[in-house]
């Protein structure tokens, strides 16, 4: 692939939940802008826009990121989750659908994020990946408070519904291992 | 001009709450906008995308005083897709906070303060417009300027407004001075907070479209009415010319109240351009170009007589602001009515300092008023040999001290007795630094919280349409409070239908002007104005079957009484529509109004490096007629953790040569992340406030915040026997406290 | 952030070849801090060179019994790898210590070691900075400094290097594989990638304009027990106020084999030998660990604000070597 002048616009097929989208993008535009303000996708929220809140975080193929701190030209090999891609009103995803029993937020400017980087850590548990909260991880274990509080202390409340977003990831993930 | 207006001049003998036979009121019940939150179909301000759209983004004042000389945009307008370099006049220096309906100072080339907006660059897209404004060369004469609160102490003068009789700058009874030195025990100590930032996780955001001139401004507001009329006044327009849409937003804490740049600068942009312009703030500029709590240097003096009994309560506050801002922290507020004592001193002045509008934030005043006075409390006890329950309990008041009024409810002392035996108080450790769990030093503090509950003017309009369907509409918001949920609870409870037939439509200044969400007043404003709707709807039922209202029940869809039953569509013809209204009247002065609370908390401080760590936290509050325990302990639990931030790691840091906001992100503003907080119990006593309003509910959402910080800091002295006076308490000032390394490590 | 020309090339050859074509071009690889800093306008690159399609993301062990880890495994990949945890536990510790768990997803283990410091005042364009503008001044002498460093500044720099993962590779011998975009390639211990502010703050490493991050290597892990230990204000997502990661092994009662490295105290990830020495062949206790401080703290210096980090290192290496040893005496 030759090199983009500045300036130019980039020609970029973004896949998002797995729907394949098509743009003109300048090369600056970040995943996150590429969603919101492209797409119009805006479940992802801009919180403080430097890997600081969470508030955008999306999954990549599975992997969940700060959607702020990655360019839209990085991803046109990638299948992109967004909290669009979960569930609607009206088919909640169980995991969103925890978060409304529980009160899992309040001003529901962080939940996108909450939401995508539980799926994701969620997934980084069962693949047996440690934390700093030490315990062993893996599929064999249902995950404790401690766990995810650690886990999820990338993503940023300020209305701190933290005990409560515990509880719903709690709930959610005792369920799965239920239904497994 | 509204159908059915109430107002809070007599205690109600009977809320219609409580007629309703199957009560959602007073349950926990799921936020009916929660699917839309948690599905992130919610638009919040910023995602709205008119044709034509372009983007701007503001320019910071690069010095902390003086006057901006020039600014050379040459470069910037070059770039392609730069529509624009907006100097206006009318852009605005100050946010709105408590300006009224005046306009909040304004002004492009006198700095007041470093970070200060001095113009919009607008470019075709976001990245161009952050690149322009990148390039743009700002030349200026820097003046001295006052950038240190504490060493200007000696320039603090009274404040110069008391924000509506609200803020009591000055009170004085007794001989504090003479009293003092008779004491049989006393604490005298000067505590300091800093600044600190709302934080809110949605930036200030606005989008601005002009049509036929008007301007409909997509925006994250608290009180879009209070936003409209300010920016009215900006602009130079009829209230009525202006729109204000704020159905959804992401937070807000104090800092969304009045009119803030962006939102001027979108407007000014659009108009200047002829097309709509969206105008998001940076976090470093959310941190640097809207408000904070300003800092205080809060001196207590706590006398008691050997009984325990307090003798003194002086509480002198020194805090800075902007010159010309009336706004100041009325860090004193509690402690008029908190405790009884003959003699009383409470003190407030300004420094006036060149650095970021000081504004409310989360319970101005009590929330770091409380923290410096509930750790003097237990300093007391202390010196006292008491426990601090007890030392409570002595000095409970049967009236307002002050005034001598009486209180509407009060049950702080149920909150101290049921919070002790929630948290297990009895067996708390009683030897500051004396109990271990490893390497871990292990406290147990608490402290009482009280907040004011206020009273605004506030209006709602409730329809019935003819399939028996019920809308709600107010300007009211909700910034994460649950009043979507409230205000439908109260209109499904009082009209008798399902919860999924209220449909409720907030933030829109087109609406019935409520009182906005602020002072921990929403749910009891709006949810007031829409009981007062509701009644109204009822009497006009009761006309329409022929039957005295009072005979009548109302559930199920249906309208009932003794051999009578018919849909409540049935009665509505076309459709019935009420405004209601509600005004505080002399209730409001008759009576003290405050909701009470007590927390009670675990912390370990790390006995090698100081590392400080809530454990355990149980609070119990009293704050009347809770409308929803699902939201209502969801906002104690975030009021709760507010108080943790602010005793533990929050401080915006002012640089002290130019004012700057240091730590001007949320990598270095540390606001409590997920693994520094443990679970929160919450508990609510059973409580009706019988004049504070037709619900009989005070309010809840900044009763968390109060009190909170003071119980960390006790339980850090309680765990290490170090009393840190400077918030917020990080690991550096236990340090010299602990014990030596030898001593500190886990025992085998 | 400003305009930039961008290319992602296929292979390393290619890009070292694009990176020699436009001189001033810069490597991306998880971008979470460069990206950072080119919105605030502090990195300014014209010209990037996309290096996340580069075949760079596998471990594998090298015939002497170390690791080759790829410059573009992830943070998270590298910590839950199970020869790291096994054999070089310290580096997985140190890494689970930093950031978030979506961060650690997108960081990469060539960026990580080249991020840049958290000083504020290098962080806001509207300040002094030497390291950001060469000659203008250092803001953060004279204003707030608590996150500064204490060791390795100068007067014309006091910020700290941020990393947790560097540390624990500075503890390990890590080596550093690059390409030359004369197609050679070069390998350099970690020791020497850094440099210390000195008049040149700016000039942060000692890779070459177009020098490309390969691998690093780890040496084949020695005995003795790790541990990674932060000390931070947030119980996580919180930069280090004062790091330690230690690798001591303890035979007969007396110390064989010591390695120490520190975050949070110097201008860069932090190492010292004769620290180290003290310790090696002398029988564990209180007192040889003081003197192991005392020779880590020789020559700190406080600026102020950060003056509590000299007690604060002490006590937490003492700690720390104390749980190292202890059972093992």
């Amino acid at each position: 692939m030759p090199w983009i002048e500045a300036d130019e616009s980039v020609p970029l097929t973004l896949s998002v939940n797995g729907v394949s989208h098509h743009l003109d993008v300048d090369a600056r535009v970040t995943l996150l802008d590429a969603l919101r303000e492209h797409l119009q996708l805006t479940g992802t929220k801009k919180g403080c826009d430097h890997g600081q809140c969470g508030a955008c975080t999306v999954l990549v193929n599975g992997r969940r990121i700060n959607s702020c701190l990655s360019l839209a030209v990085m991803h046109r090999a990638d299948e992109i989750t967004t909290i669009e891609g979960l569930g609607t009103p009206d088919a909640l995803h169980p995991l969103q659908a925890a978060f409304v029993e529980t009160d899992g937020f309040q001003c529901g400017y962080c939940t996108s994020g909450q939401i995508c980087s539980a799926i994701g850590m969620l997934d980084e548990w069962r693949a047996g990946w440690p934390s700093h909260a030490g315990a062993g991880a893996g599929p064999a274990r249902t995950i404790d408070a401690a766990e995810i509080r650690e886990r999820m202390s990338g993503n940023l409340c300020r209305c701190a519904a933290y005990p409560r977003i515990v509880e719903a990831i709690t709930r959610y993930a005792a369920g799965e291992g239920a239904e497994a | 001009m509204t159908d059915a207006t109430v107002k809070m001049d007599a205690p109600f003998p009977a809320s219609l709450l409580d007629s309703a036979p199957a009560p959602t009121v007073g349950t926990a019940q799921p936020r009916i906008d929660g699917p839309r939150k948690v599905s992130g179909t919610a638009r919040y301000a910023a995602e709205h995308f008119p044709e034509g759209l372009a983007h701007g983004v503001l320019l910071r004042a690069p010095i902390g005083c003086g006057r901006i000389t020039g600014v050379d945009a040459e470069a910037a307008l070059a770039m392609p897709g730069v529509l624009a370099l907006i100097r206006d006049e009318r852009l605005i220096r100050n946010g709105g906070d408590f300006a009224g309906a005046a306009a909040p100072v304004q002004g492009v080339d006198e700095v007041a303060y470093f970070g200060q907006p001095i113009g919009v660059v607008v470019a075709d897209s976001p990245e161009r417009a952050r690149a322009a404004a990148l390039s743009v060369k700002v030349t200026y004469e820097a003046a001295p300027g006052v950038f240190d609160m504490e060493a200007a102490r000696g320039t603090a003068l009274p404040p110069t407004d008391d924000i509506y009789g609200l803020f009591l700058i000055h009170t004085e009874q007794g001989d504090v001075d003479r009293t003092a030195h008779e004491a049989a025990a006393l604490v005298d100590a000067v505590w300091r907070t800093p600044s600190q930032s709302h934080a809110a996780m949605e930036p200030h955001a606005s989008v601005a479209v002009w049509q036929d001139g008007r301007l409909t401004l997509h925006a994250s507001y608290q009180s879009p009415v209070v936003t409209r009329d300010q920016l009215a006044t900006v602009m130079g327009l009829q209230p009525s010319e202006v729109r204000i849409l704020s159905p959804f937003v992401g937070g807000g804490f104090g800092g969304k109240l009045g009119v803030m740049p962006e939102a001027v600068a979108a407007a000014i942009a659009a108009r200047h351009l002829g097309r709509p312009v969206k105008v998001v703030m940076t976090r470093q500029q959310v941190f640097e170009t809207t408000g904070r709590r300003p800092m205080t240097h809060q001196r207590v003096r706590l006398a008691a007589d050997a009984a325990g009994r307090l003798t003194v309560l002086q509480h002198e506050t020194i805090t800075d602001q902007l010159a010309g801002e009336v706004f100041f922290e009325p860090a004193g507020l509690a402690t008029h009515l908190l405790y009884a004592g003959e003699n009383r001193l409470v003190d407030h002045k300004v420094v006036r300092t060149n650095k970021l509008l000081g504004v409310s934030m989360r319970a101005p005043g009590e929330a770091i008023g409380q923290l410096a006075l509930e750790c003097a409390m237990d300093e007391l006890a202390e010196a006292l040999d008491l426990d601090p329950i007890e030392l409570r309990l002595r000095n409970e008041p049967e009236r307002h001290p002050e005034l001598g009024i009486p209180f509407s409810s009060r049950a702080l002392v149920d909150c101290l007795r049921h919070g002790a035996d929630r948290f297990g108080w009895a067996s708390r450790n009683r030897v500051p630094g004396g109990l271990r769990d490893g390497e871990w030093l292990v406290g147990h503090g608490m402290a009482a919280a009280a907040r004011g509950n206020l009273f605004g003017p506030s209006r709602a309009r409730v329809r019935i349409d003819a399939g028996g369907r019920v809308m709600v509409e107010t300007e009211m918001t909700d910034i994460g409070t649950g009043t979507y949920t409230v205000l439908a609870q109260i209109a499904a409870d009082l009209l008798g239908v399902p919860l999924a037939r209220v449909e409720v439509r907030l933030g829109d200044t087109d609406d019935p002007a409520s009182a906005g969400s602020g002072g921990s007043w929403g749910a009891a404003t709006s949810g007031s104005a829409v009981y007062a709707a509701c009644a109204e709807l009822r009497a006009r039922l009761a006309a329409a079957a022929g039957l005295p209202a009072d005979t009548l029940t109302f559930a199920d869809g249906m309208v009932t009484a003794s051999g009578f039953r018919r849909p409540i569509a049935e009665l509505v013809g076309d459709g019935l529509s009420v405004e209601g209204s509600v005004q505080p009247g002399e209730s409001n002065s008759r009576f003290n109004q405050t909701s009470y609370g007590a927390h009670f908390c675990e912390v370990r401080v790390h006995a090698v490096t100081g590392e400080l760590r809530v454990a355990r936290w149980n609070s119990v509050f009293a704050a009347g007629r809770i409308l929803n325990r699902q939201t209502a302990t969801s906002q104690a639990i975030g009021g709760v953790v507010f108080g943790i931030g602010g005793a533990l790691t929050e401080e915006l840091v002012h640089d002290p040569r130019s004012g700057k906001v240091v730590n001007r992100d949320l990598g270095e503003y540390h606001v409590p992340v997920h693994a520094d907080i443990p679970p929160i119990d919450v508990h609510f006593l059973e409580e009706r406030d019988p004049v504070a309003n037709p619900l009989l509910a005070k309010g809840v959402g900044e009763l968390g915040v109060c009190g909170s910080g003071a119980a960390v800091a006790n339980a850090v002295y309680n765990a290490t026997g170090v009393r840190v006076r400077d918030f917020p308490i990080t690991l550096d000032k236990v340090l010299a406290g602990l014990p030596p390394v030898s001593a500190a490590r886990r025992r085998a | 952030m400003i305009a930039f020309d961008y290319i992602r090339p296929g292979d390393a050859a290619e890009a070292l070849q694009a990176a020699a074509e436009r001189p001033g071009a810069r490597f991306i690889a998880g971008g979470t801090n460069l990206l950072d800093l080119m919105k605030l306008g502090i990195e300014r690159p014209r010209h990037l060179v996309d290096i996340g399609g580069l075949d760079l993301r596998t471990v594998s062990e090298t015939p002497d019994g170390g690791l080759r880890i790829g410059a573009l495994v992830s943070n998270a990949e590298l910590a839950a790898h199970p020869l790291v945890r096994d054999r070089y536990p310290v580096l997985s510790q140190a890494i689970l210590a930093g950031a978030s768990g979506q961060l650690r997803n997108k960081a990469t283990t060539g960026g990580n070691l080249l991020q840049r410091t958290r000083c504020y005042y290098f962080y806001d364009p509207a300040s002094p900075c030497n390291k950001r503008e060469p000659g203008s001044g250092c803001a953060a002498l004279g204003g707030f400094n608590r996150i500064m460093a204490i060791l390795g500044t100068s007067a014309h720099c006091i910020a700290s290097h941020p990393s947790d993962m560097a540390v624990a590779m500075r503890a390990l011998d890590a080596r550093v594989e690059t390409r030359l975009p004369e197609g050679t390639t070069g390998d350099r211990k970690l020791d020497t990638l850094y440099r210390l502010p000195g008049t040149t703050p700016h000039i942060e490493h000692t890779l070459a304009p177009g020098e490309l991050i390969t691998a690093v290597l780890l040496p084949p892990p020695v005995p003795g027990r790790h541990h990674y230990r932060k000390v931070r204000d947030r119980a996580s997502y919180a930069f280090a106020l004062v790091s330690v990661a230690a690798v001591v092994a303890v035979e007969d009662g007396r110390i064989t084999q010591a390695a120490l490295a520190f975050g949070g105290i110097g201008t860069m990830p932090w190492r010292d030998r004769a620290a180290e020495e003290l310790l090696v062949g002398a029988t564990p206790g209180q007192d040889l660990f003081e003197r192991c401080a005392d020779a880590v703290l020789a020559r700190a210096q406080g600026h102020g604000g950060n003056d509590f980090k000299i007690p604060l290192l002490r006590r937490t290496l003492v700690a720390c070597l104390t749980d190292l040893t202890e059972d093992a005496r």
